[in-house]
């Protein structure tokens, strides 16, 4: 959020947990609200909308992975296999029981979270890098089952094609139309986050992730909360690969590859581990810079290549650049995206008296 | 909610340096070319050598003036063989007008295939991709333009039944890449093998096939096959090779589909000298014995360069060509159908529905490209490693088209 006070007047829990820290927020909230929905839509070339699309869906997913990873403290590098589930739950349902998106959607997600309790089981017992192994040989195990099982993955492509999602006879098959199909659900995951992390089972879930043991003294039932935890975390990345399908048009599980969940885990870390607003500076960060560090030098690079050339250099250097960005940005702030953005709002929070 | 600040800087730097870009277009007549590309992700071996053959082609097409008058503008993105950026990069091809686009990937080509046909650009996906997907009825835009894993499939089977003289009661081991384009081959050679009346058992290699040790020994001490048909990706081809050779399988009795057919696998498994016999399928020229590769060569040598080194690696660099080639006869076909206007997007894919008698010296198969089949007949050329060097042991042939078209037929009927 853009507005603080100029210090502390809080005095009561309830005003310091609130959404809208601040009668403004709730304006400002609008005006973003009336940019994303009028605005962008409108004035923004298709082209923009589809890598605002890949971003919304990299939006849930991170947010997912946050649960588990930030707020929890429970590693996992199964996160693409989760997506993998909800996309050919989705895709089965629609193409073999002909059910619309909005049980489909709902009905990948819960599959995910069933599948990432089973997965999540070892957290009970073991933690840390040793977890981070456990969830690493059930992404795998996920992986080879459907790739080598015609009865989820639809044959030897293991890939089922869906339709578009439609409501209401209108299908959302155009990057316009999908924009809205996909702010919609990555709107309603921040929110259900928001409200997740300020509620008991988030505090739980940071009990857990700080000092498990001091978790359980205190009364939480930590074995619970871990496996919601992984369920949770898992519908989010049930819900991503459902979305991933429907805006592909198709669930193929090589989209869902240990590369994927690697990139997750990428996005969250560079966005700041236990924060909302890092899951969405993440998946922005890891979505974009590649897109913009290539256009850059798409026109730079004019200057020093030539077209074929170009081509050569600009793929390394591309990786090259994204790389060195991301240890730069580590290094500037270890705490991720999101830290350096409240130091910056902290700076100004009561410039320039800064003293 | 910086997100939202720090999406519009991003949009806002993307306008402006696009806005660049656009500024220098238009000068000329020009057509726009989307190509995707692997330079950096795991089949970075073949799209670094692939990728430069089609822009060398691009740029000695542009070097004689262009297709009827049109200067064409290729739009390189590298997809790293991951799925998002591969929408992002047919995005981005759309926008700036591409009349066509060169696909990268099979997993990127399964997920464009619905897009394509919503936006009507036509995509091409030379020897990956869907097989089903040279039924140009059921996936108007898809253009395999290559044999499919299907039809190179039929091929190995015909290749083994010339080899073998008979193929009944005989053994074959198909050795795969565990993905499902390593699967996709597998139900023609069951076919086959049912009709033909041989034994086929398949042999799953886990990515990135590094490691065959244990299951070539399976293969040449307890199946003990006639012949072995191959087909991996990435490092896993050179392994293959090494692994056979090791346990002293002859490699005559071996041939590879076409992603493990470049030289630079053969060279990783030891040498030339080492893989003699081995036989690889081809859906382009191999070698440097065609007058357009002289030509790519002469316009490098006028403009004072060495030729690149990964002209060196034919195999892939001419694939490079041929896609290249038959993208550039498809918009020709489609200027000409035009009177010499510029084509759109649809008319393209018309013109690439009639390209037909073009083998640009022998590079490119004599292929018929029509409404109805994007495969263009599935032809192929086996290629066998003899003393140092791949030499040509058949010509362009179809192997068991008829079975390959019944299998097409049976997943028209599926939708």
């Amino acid at each position: 959020m853009f507005h603080r006070e100029s210090g502390v007047f809080k005095t009561t829990y309830s005003a310091d947990m609130a959404l809208y820290p601040l009668p403004i927020a709730k304006w400002t909230m609008i005006a973003l609200a009336v940019i994303f929905v009028l605005i962008i839509p409108m004035m923004v070339h298709e082209y923009y909308l589809s890598i605002l699309n890949l971003i919304f869906i990299a939006i849930v997913g991170a947010l997912g992975l946050n649960i588990l990873v930030g707020y929890t403290g429970q590693i996992s590098i199964g996160h693409g296999a989760f997506m993998s589930v909800g996309a050919y739950t989705a895709a089965n349902l629609a193409v073999k029981l002909g059910l619309p998106f909005w049980l489909t959607l709902p009905a990948g997600g819960l599959m995910a979270a069933l599948i990432g309790v089973v997965v999540g089981m070892p957290s009970l017992r073991i933690k840390g890098l040793y977890l981070a192994i456990a969830t690493l040989a059930g992404q795998l195990i996920i992986e080879w089952t459907i790739n080598r099982v015609p009865a989820i993955s639809g044959g030897a492509q293991a890939s089922i094609e869906v339709d578009r999602p439609s409501l209401f006879g209108f299908a959302f098959n155009t990057q316009g139309s999908l924009y809205f199909f996909l702010l919609f659900f990555a709107v309603i995951a921040i929110v259900a986050t928001l409200n997740l992390v300020r509620s008991r089972i988030g505090r739980a879930f940071v009990a857990v992730r700080d000092q498990d043991i001091a978790a359980e003294i205190i009364g939480i039932n930590i074995y619970r909360y871990k496996l919601l935890a992984f369920a949770i975390s898992s519908f989010y990345a049930g819900v991503c690969g459902v979305l991933y399908t429907y805006y592909f048009g198709i669930a193929n599980y090589e989209q869902f590859q240990l590369v994927v969940s690697i990139d997750y885990l990428a996005m969250i870390i560079i966005g700041g581990l236990g924060s909302v607003l890092g899951s969405i500076f993440g998946a922005i960060f890891v979505t974009l810079l590649p897109i913009v560090i290539r256009i850059l030098m798409e026109n730079v690079g004019g200057l020093f290549f030539s077209a074929a050339e170009m081509a050569n250099v600009l793929s390394g250097l591309r990786l090259g650049v994204f790389g060195a960005l991301i240890i730069f940005f580590l290094i500037v702030e270890p705490e991720g995206l999101n830290r350096l953005w409240r130091n910056i709002r902290s700076y100004f929070r009561v410039w320039p008296f800064s003293y | 909610m910086t997100r939202f600040g720090k999406g519009w800087l991003g949009l806002a730097a993307t306008t402006a340096t696009l806005a660049l870009g656009a500024g220098q277009a238009f000068a000329q007549k020009e057509l726009v070319f989307g190509l995707q590309c692997d330079r950096t992700g795991p089949t970075a071996n073949v799209g670094t050598v692939l990728c430069p053959g089609y822009q060398d082609y691009i740029a000695l097409v542009n070097s004689k003036g262009g297709v009827e008058g049109f200067k064409i503008k290729v739009l390189e993105i590298d997809n790293e063989y991951k799925v998002p950026p591969a929408m992002e990069a047919h995005e981005r091809f759309k926008k700036e007008g591409a009349v066509l686009e060169g696909i990268y990937g099979t997993p990127q080509t399964a997920a464009l295939n619905k897009k394509l046909e919503e936006d009507k650009i036509l995509g091409t996906s030379p020897g990956f991709g869907t097989s089903s997907a040279a039924d140009g009825k059921r996936y108007p835009y898809s253009f395999p333009i290559a044999a499919s894993y299907w039809s190179q499939a039929g091929a190995a089977v015909a290749f083994a039944k010339e080899k073998l003289g008979d193929l009944k009661g005989k053994k074959i081991a198909y050795v795969y890449y565990d993905n499902p384009a390593g699967k996709e081959g597998l139900p023609i050679i069951e076919d086959l093998a049912k009709s033909e009346g041989f034994e086929v058992r398949t042999f799953a290699v886990p990515a990135p096939g590094l490691e065959m040790g244990a299951q070539i020994l399976d293969i040449t001490g307890r199946f003990k096959p006639d012949f072995i048909i191959t087909h991996l990706f990435g490092r896993a081809p050179s392994v293959s090779i090494k692994e056979l050779k090791g346990k002293g399988f002859p490699l005559s009795k071996v041939v590879a589909f076409v992603w493990g057919s470049s030289e630079a696998d053969i060279i990783a498994a030891g040498g030339m000298g080492v893989a003699e016999g081995y036989n690889t399928i081809q859906f382009a020229g191999v070698g440097k014995d065609f007058p357009v590769i002289k030509e790519i060569e002469a316009m490098y040598k006028a403009q004072g360069k060495a030729a690149p080194k990964e002209m060196d690696s034919t195999v892939l660099y001419n694939r490079g060509v041929l896609i290249a080639a038959l993208h550039v006869e498809a918009v020709r076909n489609a200027i000409k159908a035009k009177g010499g206007g510029t084509p759109t997007s649809e008319e393209v894919k018309k013109g690439m529905e009639s390209v037909k008698g073009f083998t640009l010296g022998g590079l490119v198969p004599p292929m018929e490209i029509t409404p109805a089949d994007h495969e263009g007949g599935g032809w192929v050329q086996i290629w066998t490693v003899k003393g140092g060097k791949l030499v040509k042991t058949k010509d362009w042939f179809q192997g068991n088209r008829p079975v390959i078209l019944k299998h097409l037929a049976a997943e028209a009927a599926k939708s």
